[in-house]
This record gives structure tokens, C-alpha cells and sequence, in this order.
């Protein structure tokens, strides 16, 4: 009866138990309502299916979402992941292009530059944004909006700028495995997200970095007594937040095989936000949920697939979302919790 | 001697932003010729008309603390709504207009109310308003509603002639009127009052006994309201309604109001200054048009340089002011956060 009772408030009180519930409904409302979505069959060795679909689609957003979920766990935000995504893309796709030579009597394309150093290059550039964001932040002491704002709006200026405005189109084959191709039957983005996300799992939970983190979000100045370099550890988030981006960016120029600087990664910060928002990361810093901002982006994921299939106007997305969002943030409410379901406090209970 | 120091202090970011804009002016008319025209400045008016009506409302948000994602969505579902009431539904301008409004002050005021009773990040739940409001206008069309109706037609061609054949258009008078109010609701009256109290610490507006709960649901409706104004001016500007009109304009609007010289932190701004910021950004474009082969990203470019000027003016007035005994020792985070623990 005992275990019983604290396994349920164990439930009760974890973060992540209530975000794997709204992806569990999700699946569900497709379970009965979706023909054919757990459906998952191997062709040319590679599996397809919409679940495989939606790991897919969502890698983008949980990469943002990996890097997004240290920045909001100091209490900041960085709404510039969007424009780093389209300066990067932009980058790797000016760089690669495609080159068209005759090799013997076939026609080949070939990248311009070396196709690792144009991943290097954007990279090194999402990093620098990162970097940037991260001094303003944390030397310079701007509100965290405030300072990513900056790079937001001139971003994508940027990005338009290595364009020259235009749209790329990357003909060079290699360059589109990184964001379609598939490695062990599974799309190869989702071995990327996992090695970031467990790269950032080990620095969180293995090392003393996730402490620095949810430390320096509880309490900045008490932080930097207690002897922990609170602008460093802002500084390093920011940073990994911005290399986050990069390589997402490089997965959605790759993906669909052109650089846009004006609509890549369009919107993607708020996605980002949202994720991590759902995953369990309160936007007041301090306790983080790595796996919740992931679950979070296949959760955002899912939804979009599920009113793809159902048939409903892709339009309506936007509204499900805002209502997801409305539902989400209420019950992450301390006050709402209390007028809804009463005063836990009363029956010896504590909220989560 | 002193006073005059502090006074010259505490508008020191509103005048560099009037100086700056002086300048940009300045420095079109000097390189290129028929900049210098009372038409070219007059322009900046017309074509901006609906960006600082947006601005002065979101200028009464940030100076509160908070901040409001959704006044682009908000203007793209009045312009959708505005456009299917016209010509759809054939309902007549006098009732489609208080129609728009209210549905822009309904919007406004239900997030305030959320963000007040709830306890809820302004930064979220203006999200999801701003995910609702352009997720409706798909709803209510996916394609472009042109705008036909007679009276619409002609509130948008009519030229106001001013003496030396310049003219302003009516959402010029409108964009001057809602700047005269807003001046008028921070400096002259005890909403005003409350929402430069509640910026600078809202713990203390609240120990001072402001009604800081009406105060912040107010202001959330007054943005909605001044939201679904814009627009209206927008649809004046574009006949037509689209789900994709005004797309990114919140941030148009936030960087206006620091530009303008708003702390986003709360508490010190002028509505004023905003004005001035709407303008320098349109100088801007007006001189990369002047300029003719600078292409329109650089408008972007430019725009964050400036974003970055201005925070950093900031940064240096704020430091000092803390430093001299301030309350304003609050520079980084979410405020509420921070206040709590």
C-alpha cells in the first residue's frame, strides 16, 4: 500500500512522467483515429513509416530544443537560434553549391570547396554567434532577450548576405546524406541528435556542469560566491546553444537541398522555447529536463504529422499549437493548480 | 548645477535617439539629392503609420516588465477578419470596425488576464496568442481577400494637402492622434503612473498599494487594443487581408520601442522616443532606397547595429544609476524569477 502510494507520487511529481502523458495522448488520438501510423515496413533496408517520420522531421527542433533546455536553465533565452540555423545553412550551402564537371563522358557535381571544410566553417560560425550572445549576456550583462534579439533581427541579414538574396541550390550528392540519408536502416539525423543529446546528458548529469548550470539559474549571486564562475557558465551555454543551431542548420539546408537566408529556420526559436517549455524546464531557470525538451520537440512533431494525416488544413496547425501551448502553461501553474484541483497542501500532498 | 546634470541624464537615451535620427536625415539629404523634401519626410509617416501605433501600445508593455509576442498575428487576423466581414460577409465599415477592435481588446485583456491570475510568463502565453491569432486568419482563408469596399478605397487614396503640394494620408492622423494618447496615459494619468511603478519594481507597486493587477490586465488590453488599430491602418495601407501580413512585425515593433529608448527591463521610456525609433528605422529604409545598390537585407544589418548601440547606451546609463544608489539592480534574467528567489 505504502509503495503503491509513493511509486504514484513519484509519478505525480516527475516532470518527465507528464510530458511522455500529452505524447502518449498524442499517439493514442493516432491509434484510433490514424490508419496505418504505427504502421513501420522496410524498404530498400531502410525503415519507413510515420514514426520513423516524425524522428526525422523533429531532429531539427530537438537539437534546438538540447541547447535551448541549458540556456533557459540559467534563466536566459536565446531567440537568435533561428538566424544562426539560416546562417549556417547558408554557409555550408554557399560553400558546397555544386560545381558541374565532366568526368570521362558523365556529368558529375562537385562542391566547390571541400564539403568538411564547409561544415566547418558553419559550424565556426554557429559557434561565434554563440560566443557573441554568450558575452552579451554574461560580460556585457544584458537581459537575455533582449541581447539575442540583436542577432535575431540582424541575422538574417547575414544569412541573406552570403546568399546575395538568393536561394542556393546544393546539387553536390554527398552533402544531402547529412539531412536524408540513412545509416543501419534509420535516418541518419537521428544517430546525429543522439550523439548530441548524449554528449549533453554526460556534461549534465556525469560532470559537475549541469550543477554550475541549474545553480547559476536558482541564484546568479549566490552562485558566484558559493566560487562558481556564473559568467563562464553562461558564457558555455550560450555557446553550445549557438553550435546546436549550426548543426541544425546544416540538417535543414541539407534536407531540402538549398539555403534560403530569409525562411530557414523561420520560427524555429519558438519552437525550440515551446519544446523545452513542455518538456518541464520552468522559463524561471533552475531545475532542467534534457530527455523533456527532446520528448517536447516530438511532441510539437507529432502533433504537426497527426494533422497532416488526419486531413485536417495544415492551416489549423497553428491554433491546435496555441492551444496546446494555453493547456501546457496552465497546468505548469501554481495558482491555476490551486483554483483548479484544490490545495494539495490539505490532503498531505505535495504539488509538483 | 547638479539637477540640470540629473535631468540631462534621465533623457539622455531619448536624446540620442532624436539626435540620431537628425543625423541619419541629415546625412540622406547631404548625398542624395531630393532627400531633402518635406514629401520624403512626410513618407516616413505614411509608410510607418501602422508600426508605431503597434509600438506605442507595446511601449505601455515593456515599460510594465513584460513583453507581447503576438501584435504582428494580431494585426494579420484584423486585416483577415476586417477583409471577410467587407467582402464576404457584406457587412458595412461601421460595424466591421468596432468589430476588429473588440476583437483585438477580447484578445489583449484575455492574455493579460492570463498572465495576471495564472501567474504565467508573459513571454508564453503571448506565444501561444500569437500561434492563435494567425493559426485563425488561415482558418478564416488561406488565399489573399482583396478589399473592394468603397469606403475602405477611399480612406486609403485620400490625400490631405498640406501648403507646397505635400500631402498625409488619414492613418497619418491617426498615428498622431495614438501617440498624443499614449503620451498623455504615461505622463498624465494614474495608469501611467502605475505601469512606470510596476517596471521599476513590482513588489513595491504592489507594497504602495497600486492596483498592479488591473493595472498589468490593462495594459495587456490596451496592446491588443492599439494591436488590432494598427491593424486597421494596415488594412487601410495594403487592402487586403492576408495570413501572412505583418509576419515578424513584433520584433519590428520591440526593437522600435528600445531603439525609442525603453528600458526592457521596465520602468524608464518614453512613448515619445518610441516614435523616434519607428522613424529611424524607416530613414533607414528610406536612405538604402535612396542609395539604390544596397540591397533591403542590409535595412536588417543596420537595424541590429542599432538595436546593439542603443542596448549598450543603455547598459552604461543603468550601471551608473545603480551605482549612485539606484534601484535598479536588477540586470539580468527574468525578473520575476529573480525577485522570487
Amino acid at each position: 500500500m505504502i509503495s503503491h502510494h509513493s511509486i504514484l507520487r513519484r509519478v505525480k511529481n516527475s516532470r518527465i512522467a507528464w510530458t511522455l502523458l500529452i505524447l502518449a495522448l498524442v499517439l493514442l488520438f493516432n491509434l484510433v483515429f490514424t490508419k496505418g501510423f504505427f504502421h513501420i515496413e522496410i524498404k530498400d533496408g531502410h525503415l519507413f513509416g510515420s514514426l520513423i517520420d516524425i524522428l526525422n522531421r523533429a531532429a531539427p527542433t530537438m537539437l534546438l530544443a538540447i541547447g535551448m533546455t541549458f540556456v533557459i536553465a540559467t534563466g536566459g533565452v536565446d531567440l537568435s537560434v533561428g538566424a544562426v540555423v539560416a546562417i549556417s545553412g547558408a554557409l555550408a550551402a554557399s560553400m558546397v553549391g555544386g560545381k558541374l564537371v565532366l568526368k570521362g563522358d558523365v556529368q558529375e557535381y562537385i562542391s566547390i570547396y571541400p564539403m568538411w571544410l564547409a561544415i566547418a566553417a558553419a559550424l565556426l560560425v554557429s559557434l561565434a554567434s554563440g560566443i557573441w550572445n554568450g558575452l552579451l549576456v554574461s560580460r556585457a550583462k544584458i537581459q537575455p532577450m533582449v541581447a539575442t534579439l540583436i542577432l535575431m533581427v540582424a541575422g538574417r541579414g547575414v544569412a541573406q548576405l552570403i546568399t546575395n538574396g538568393q536561394i542556393i541550390t546544393i546539387y553536390y550528392k554527398s552533402y544531402h546524406y547529412i539531412g536524408t540519408g540513412y545509416l543501419l536502416g534509420l535516418p541518419f539525423t537521428v544517430f546525429i541528435v543522439g550523439l548530441v543529446l548524449l554528449v549533453a546528458w554526460l556534461l549534465a548529469r556525469k560532470t559537475a556542469i549541469g550543477l554550475f548550470v541549474e545553480s547559476v539559474g536558482g541564484n546568479r549571486t549566490a552562485s558566484r560566491l558559493a566560487g562558481i564562475n556564473s559568467a563562464n557558465v553562461i558564457l558555455s551555454v550560450y555557446t553550445f546553444c549557438g553550435f546546436c543551431a549550426g548543426i541544425a542548420g546544416l540538417i535543414v539546408s541539407s534536407n531540402v537541398k538549398s539555403a534560403d537566408g530569409n525562411n530557414a529556420g523561420l520560427w524555429s526559436e519558438l519552437d525550440a522555447i515551446l519544446a523545452v517549455v513542455i518538456g518541464g524546464t520552468s522559463f524561471t531557470g533552475g531545475r532542467f529536463y534534457l530527455m523533456g525538451s527532446v520528448v517536447g520537440a516530438l511532441i510539437i512533431q507529432s502533433l504537426t504529422t497527426t494533422i497532416y494525416s488526419v486531413g485536417v488544413p495544415p492551416e489549423i496547425n497553428l491554433v491546435v499549437k496555441a492551444i496546446v501551448v494555453f493547456i501546457v502553461s496552465l497546468l505548469q501553474s501554481e495558482s491555476f493548480r490551486k483554483t483548479v484541483f484544490g490545495n494539495p497542501a490539505g490532503k498531505g500532498r505535495v504539488s509538483a | 548645477m547638479t539637477k540640470k546634470l540629473v535631468i540631462n541624464r534621465k533623457y539622455l537615451p531619448l536624446i540620442v535617439t532624436i539626435g540620431l535620427f537628425a543625423f541619419a536625415f541629415l546625412m540622406g539629404s547631404v548625398l542624395y539629392p531630393g532627400f531633402l523634401s518635406l514629401q520624403v519626410f512626410l513618407n516616413l509617416f505614411i509608410d510607418n503609420a501602422f508600426l508605431c501605433v503597434a509600438a506605442v501600445g507595446m511601449t505601455f508593455v515593456i515599460l510594465s516588465g513584460g513583453i507581447d509576442l503576438s501584435v504582428g498575428s494580431i494585426i494579420a487576423l484584423t486585416t483577415m477578419l476586417s477583409a471577410y466581414l467587407l467582402e464576404v460577409a457584406g457587412w458595412s465599415p461601421a460595424i466591421v470596425i468596432p468589430t476588429v477592435l473588440l476583437t483585438g481588446v477580447l484578445f489583449g485583456c484575455g492574455m493579460g488576464c492570463l498572465i495576471h491570475f495564472f501567474k504565467i510568463q508573459p513571454f508564453i502565453i503571448t506565444l501561444a496568442g500569437m500561434f492563435l491569432a494567425r493559426g485563425l486568419c488561415y482558418v478564416i482563408s488561406i488565399q489573399t481577400i482583396t478589399i473592394t469596399n468603397e469606403f475602405y478605397r477611399q480612406v486609403s487614396q485620400y490625400r490631405i494637402p498640406l501648403p507646397g503640394g505635400n500631402f498625409i494620408s488619414i492613418n497619418v492622423i491617426i498615428f498622431i492622434v495614438v501617440v498624443a494618447v499614449g503620451i498623455y496615459l504615461a505622463h498624465y494619468t494614474r495608469f501611467g503612473r502605475a505601469v512606470y511603478a510596476i517596471g521599476g519594481n513590482e513588489q513595491s507597486a504592489v507594497l504602495m498599494g497600486l492596483p498592479v493587477g488591473r493595472t498589468k490586465v490593462l495594459i495587456y488590453t490596451l496592446n491588443g487594443f492599439c494591436s488590432a488599430l494598427a491593424g486597421i491602418v494596415f488594412t487601410f495601407y495594403m487592402l487586403s487581408g492576408y495570413g501572412l501580413h505583418a509576419n515578424g512585425m513584433e520584433m519590428d515593433t520591440i526593437a522600435s520601442v528600445v531603439i525609442g529608448g525603453t528600458l526592457l527591463t521596465g520602468g524608464v521610456g518614453y512613448v515619445f522616443g518610441t516614435m523616434f525609433g519607428v522613424l529611424i528605422q524607416g530613414v533607414i529604409q528610406t536612405l538604402i532606397m535612396f542609395q539604390g545598390t544596397l540591397s533591403s537585407w542590409w535595412t536588417k544589418i543596420a537595424v541590429g547595429i542599432l538595436l546593439f548601440l542603443f542596448i549598450m547606451l543603455q547598459r552604461v546609463f543603468t550601471s551608473e544609476r545603480s551605482e549612485r544608489g539606484g534601484a535598479v539592480g536588477k540586470p539580468y534574467g527574468i525578473k520575476k524569477g529573480l525577485e522570487a528567489k
